[in-house]
């Protein structure tokens, strides 16, 4: 858990950086820091492992203030991820992702167990990629690593500073849904920074929407597009939020409110959508027509029914835009 | 393509044929007997010089690399350009001056040469030290601190392996430029190969001369040759691809 | 600390400002003649140079083969301490009784110019944005208009880069030049070291590192002149 109890950062007296800030991030969330570039969001982050030092309030990491903490002690227990990778071109990757637990003084047979369970978690073969160096992978690899290094030694809380942003959309979605998958088995405290709302809708378990030092709103994803607090909140997620908060709604939960349509054997041009992908995906499958009828599997492949543009239009009305009218008129 | 190629090999075989020719005519000339005929002097004097060379260099390598780190370190960033000033400004004043002016600090002879051999040496080694250290991603030195390295971790495990290549560079061209400049001691006393090449342009002794100017100049590229090898050696592998392109 | 405590001792060893304002008094002239004849060794030198090297650094672009055959020896000449090359060059130019003067020490200064200005005119060439070139190419330019007005101009700051290097050397380098009488800024330094006066060692020594700085700064204008601004950037 990580607390923030009227935190300060101020450069000089006319900079400040970051406004008297009270956030809780509950362990084993996602909470992601949003907001244009200068919100003060990285600021924030870098204030946990104390890159950047507190200038008023403390910040407490389970229940520990962290500037009691000897600041090294702390950075070695706090997951660390940035943009550009940060791997260290004269190591190879083993002894890259290994670093954290070199530095804690593992045995050599427990950071080679550690090494391959970590590369197990990103499907990349230890053995072969052991004592390649960080030129020789991809972007997309090179990032992965970076995130299995944070998790080296296994820290409670992690810090990632847009740790996808410099990778092109394609590979992007993909090691999200890796993260989030490996995030499930290992239920870190997680405090991602990011400027981009799709991103933070998909990742974030609460997302912290900033601008000029202070929080705007604090809450989950559906709760902000539903019920966003001010103009400023409504105005950054846009018009269309209804339709960013599709993608947080899935085939399942729509089948569950307004069921499925029966399959048309008739028609042979379909394509078939999982029941646990959401519907934003659905939904762009639909319009795009790539097929004349989209057809819902479930875990066992099986078809269970079919699904249309009236279908979804009716879920948004009836879960999503009322939840919409009535927050607009509160 | 082809004849393309073909041009390559020509001036290759024109550039090794102009070599060969050049010995041929030193040796039909008798331009190397003073080599054997004086073998002891000119042992003395190829041992004076390696002498001059390898410990001003040793001592300007004990001295600018450590220098190198420390200005490069928080403390003394901001004193950096100005030190650059100086440096580059130092650069420019002939190595001739250097060894002349330190006549009058500590007499003429051997010392006195190491000391102004020494002095010269310092500043490309200082200069790349510090350009290493300073090219390396500050995105890393934020990584490790973020990952809770300790600096003197972050300097031993990151900073100085990526910054290998740079410093060696530097090395490098201070012992070839080192090895030349020895070859000048001979003006202060110093001794080394330089006494047999003033001695030939004094005497207009084609023989001294190039007994003298050759092995010189096959030492600096020796030198060269050799201080190659070991970057390949040391130099970390992952490093390495960048620093060659 | 180190270069002031220097400098003291320097000044202990015979050295007053006083007597070295008098010295100047008498021997300006004589230093701004040699400082110029300096000059003239040093840019007769790096413009014949020019004249060989850039051509060659643009015809190695299109032939691999020969830029590694060549950049290798310009750099091995490069190796050469300057006063064994300049014993290399007397008992050569003695076959036509040029041994001992102007021709030697021009002909090393042109030889230890080459690898600067070849080297950066090739990787400036070479680093030419491969769109720009294709751009050139789509647009109908013939292979000489394409040089003269996309790839050099893209390529000017590099190579004049190169040729500050070489100047830079080059002044350096003519000192020893004296040595071989080849007159220049060398002349002060080595009667002052014979004739153990530091006047002449100092000022000498202080003009060269003179002259190298303005031809830098001189060089770094013409640069700057002949840069479109967006391609400094």
């Amino acid at each position: 858990m990580i607390a923030f109890n009227h935190v300060t950062k101020s450069f000089s007296e006319d900079n400040i950086a970051v406004k008297d800030v009270n956030l809780t991030v509950e362990k084993g969330h996602i909470v992601v820091l949003l907001g244009p570039s200068g919100c003060g969001k990285t600021t924030l982050l870098r204030m946990v492992n104390r890159l950047e030092s507190i200038s008023n309030g403390e910040i407490m990491i389970n229940n520990k203030n962290s500037m009691e903490l000897d600041a090294i002690e702390l950075r070695r227990n706090i997951g660390y991820v940035i943009q550009s990778n940060g791997l260290f071109p004269n190591m190879t990757i083993e002894d890259n992702v290994m670093i954290v637990p070199d530095l804690l003084g593992w045995s050599k047979q427990k950071k080679r167990e550690r090494f391959t369970y970590l590369m197990k978690l990103i499907g990349l073969d230890a053995q072969d990629y052991r004592k390649r160096y960080p030129h020789e992978l991809s972007g997309g690899q090179q990032q992965r690593i970076g995130v299995i290094r944070a998790l080296a030694a296994d820290p409670p809380v992690m810090l990632m500073d847009e740790p996808f942003g410099a990778l092109d959309p394609i590979i992007r979605e993909k090691i999200q849904d890796e993260f989030l998958q490996i995030q499930r088995e290992v239920k870190k405290t997680i405090l991602f920074v990011s400027h981009d709302i799709d991103e933070a809708i998909k990742m974030a378990d609460k997302i912290v929407l900033m601008r000029d030092g202070e929080i705007m709103q604090y809450d989950t994803p559906s709760e902000m597009l539903a019920h966003p607090k001010n103009e400023y909140v409504s105005k950054f997620f846009g018009k269309d939020r209804a339709l960013k908060s599709l993608s947080l709604h899935t085939v399942k939960n729509l089948q569950d409110i307004i069921g499925l349509a029966p399959i048309d054997a008739t028609i042979r041009d379909t394509k078939t959508i999982h029941v646990h992908q959401d519907l934003r995906t659905t939904l762009s499958m639909l319009m795009n027509q790539e097929a004349d009828q989209v057809v819902v599997t479930n875990d066992q492949d099986e078809n269970i029914g079919s699904i249309t543009i009236d279908h979804v239009q009716k879920y948004l009305h009836f879960e999503i835009k009322g939840e919409l009218s009535v927050s607009q008129e509160g | 393509m082809n004849s393309k190629k073909l041009i390559a090999y020509s001036v290759r075989l024109v550039l090794y044929a102009l070599v060969i020719l050049f010995f041929g005519w030193i040796i039909k000339n008798h331009y190397f007997d003073y080599i054997f005929s004086e073998s002891s002097t000119f042992l003395v004097l190829m041992r004076q010089h390696i002498e001059l060379v390898v410990v001003s260099s040793v001592i300007a390598i004990i001295i600018a690399i450590p220098a190198g780190i420390l200005i490069t370190r928080p403390k003394f960033r901001k004193a950096e350009w100005v030190v650059s000033i100086i440096v580059n400004f130092l650069q420019t004043i002939p190595n001739l001056a250097v060894l002349a002016l330190m006549i009058s600090v500590l007499g003429i002879g051997f010392k006195t040469a190491v000391f102004a051999l020494f002095l010269y040496s310092i500043l490309p080694i200082f200069r790349n030290t510090v350009a290493g250290l300073d090219s390396i991603d500050k995105n890393l030195i934020d990584a490790a601190k973020g990952m809770g390295m300790k600096p003197s971790q972050i300097l031993f495990r990151i900073e100085l392996p990526n910054a290998v290549y740079s410093i060696l560079a530097g090395v490098r061209t201070a012992v070839v430029l080192n090895i030349g400049t020895a070859a000048l001691a001979y003006v202060i006393g110093g001794g080394g190969l330089g006494v047999w090449i003033f001695t030939g342009i004094q005497l207009f002794d084609n023989g001294y001369l190039l007994s003298g100017a050759i092995p010189v100049t096959l030492l600096a590229i020796l030198a060269d040759y050799l201080l190659r090898k070991l970057e390949n050696v040391l130099v970390p592998k992952g490093s390495r691809r960048e620093a060659n392109t | 600390m180190g270069i002031y405590y220097l400098s003291m001792q320097v000044l202990e060893g015979g050295f007053t400002l006083e007597e070295w304002l008098r010295f100047l008094e008498v021997n300006t002239p004589r230093i701004l003649e040699l400082t110029l004849d300096h000059a003239v060794l040093v840019t007769i030198a790096i413009v014949v140079a020019l004249i060989i090297g850039v051509p060659m650094g643009i015809y190695l672009t299109t032939n691999e083969y020969l830029a590694g055959t060549i950049l290798q020896a310009a750099s091995i000449t490069l190796t050469i301490p300057s006063i064994a090359l300049f014993g290399l060059m007397i008992p050569i130019f003695s076959l036509i009784n040029q041994g001992i003067g102007f021709l030697p020490a021009f002909v090393a200064l042109v030889l230890y110019s080459q690898l600067p200005i070849i080297r950066n005119t090739y990787t400036a060439i070479k680093n030419v944005d491969p769109n720009m070139r294709d751009a050139a190419i789509g647009m109908g330019m013939k292979t000489h208009q394409r040089l003269l007005r996309v790839e050099i101009p893209n390529a000017l700051p590099v190579i004049m880069a190169g040729i500050r290097t070489a100047v830079v050397l080059n002044i350096g380098i003519g000192v020893i030049a004296a040595y071989i009488g080849a007159g220049g800024l060398g002349v002060l330094i080595t009667q002052g070291i014979s004739r153990g006066d530091n006047y002449l060692i100092i000022s000498g020594s202080l003009a060269v590192a003179l002259l190298a700085i303005v031809a830098d700064a001189i060089l770094l204008l013409i640069q700057k002149r002949f840069t479109t601004k967006e391609i400094v950037n």
